[in-house]
């Protein structure tokens, strides 16, 4: 699945692109996503599995607000290409780092850490620069501009 | 306030965080994910429900959902591109680039001159990189009131992506996440 595009069926597109957001705090919300796509609770269930298995799917769940019960920051690191992978590896290694990137620039490794507070943050980004030798550029958010209305897949545009 | 009531207001506080730490990860893949929850946390589950109910009222929760992986899904493009704009339009420029269908993120953060001097952040997937370039191409000569500096950060290897844990983590759940990222290339989200 990984390295092929997601296809599926009209329900599992449905399933995918429909219920990003508004699955309310019910007992039984999967109950609810069965009855709205005319399948039952078992299938929902069992094709969530499949899909948080294969990676597709990371999670279903709560979408937390940015900086409403920790703090968070971007952090990107100049690093030499041949040292790129010994200290993306050193990064990831940091629970509290959750999102870690190559980009290409100058720039070249992106990580995003999450922490109870900003103490917490400031040591793990002073360690990270002691053990890589290598300075850390923090760039944390001051605004946030987007809505969240999940994401809406165009199928076609990915076939 | 009573002692009693006091207590109370404490203990549903103690009760939220770890309800906030048992969902980061995602709600459990079964009939009744919030009964399931209680039964972990000692609790019932109208307690967890009211919970998360007010972590949705209160904002603290932007939504509950499938949260789905652009890679996985086909996207297989993805950069960050930031732009330099001028601070008295960076409100208002920001919320026509967050209000865009392909931009998934959208922040302000700070300029650390001389090295960034970029202020605004937007992320865009897309199926390949030329859908990405012209996306960026509407963002800089149809939404922009003129052309703005920007650099294209495509992204490259991914070495981890998983949900925020703000609460904490465990290691063992760490190692697996890791595992199946580096197998495939998240979200920032």
């Amino acid at each position: 699945m990984s390295e092929e595009q997601f296809q599926g069926t009209t329900m599992e597109r449905s399933l995918l692109n429909d219920f990003q957001r508004d699955l309310p705090p019910v007992p039984r919300p999967f109950e609810l996503i069965a009855r709205q796509l005319g399948v039952s609770e078992a299938e929902v269930l069992d094709f969530l599995r499949k899909l948080k298995a294969s990676g597709t799917v990371s999670r279903v769940g709560p979408v937390f607000a940015p900086n409403r019960l920790g703090a968070s920051t971007l952090a990107a690191i100049s690093v030499p290409p041949d040292e790129l992978a010994r200290v993306a590896s050193l990064v990831s290694r940091y629970p509290e780092v959750n999102h870690n990137y190559e980009r290409e620039h100058r720039y070249n490794l992106w990580f995003v850490i999450t922490a109870p507070g900003r103490q917490r943050i400031l040591e793990v980004i002073e360690e990270i620069e002691l053990r890589s030798e290598l300075s850390v550029l923090e760039l944390p958010m001051l605004k946030d501009y987007f809505i969240d209305l999940g994401f809406r897949i165009d199928f076609r545009q990915t076939s | 306030m009573t002692v009693s009531t006091h207590t109370r207001a404490e203990s549903r506080s103690t009760l939220k965080d770890r309800v906030i730490h048992t969902i980061e990860g995602g709600l459990p893949l079964v009939e009744r994910p919030y009964a399931a929850i209680a039964e972990q946390l000692g609790t019932d589950e109208g307690m967890v429900i009211s919970i998360v109910r007010e972590l949705l009222d209160s904002g603290v929760i932007k939504r509950i959902g499938v949260v789905v992986r652009h890679h996985e899904l086909g996207y297989r493009a993805n950069a960050m591109v930031v732009w330099n704009v001028d601070d008295d339009m960076i409100d208002e420029l920001g919320e026509s680039f967050g209000h865009m269908p392909f931009v998934t993120l959208c922040y302000q953060r700070p300029r650390r001159l001389p090295d960034w001097p970029y202020n605004l952040f937007t992320m865009i997937h897309g199926g390949d990189r030329d859908r990405v370039l012209a996306m960026v191409r509407i963002l800089n000569t149809d939404i922009a009131p003129t052309p703005l500096p920007h650099e294209i950060l495509f992204s490259g290897r991914r070495f981890k992506q998983r949900g925020a844990r703000y609460r904490g983590d465990t290691s063992s759940d760490n190692k697996v996440v890791n595992l199946l990222m580096q197998t495939s290339m998240d979200d920032i989200r």
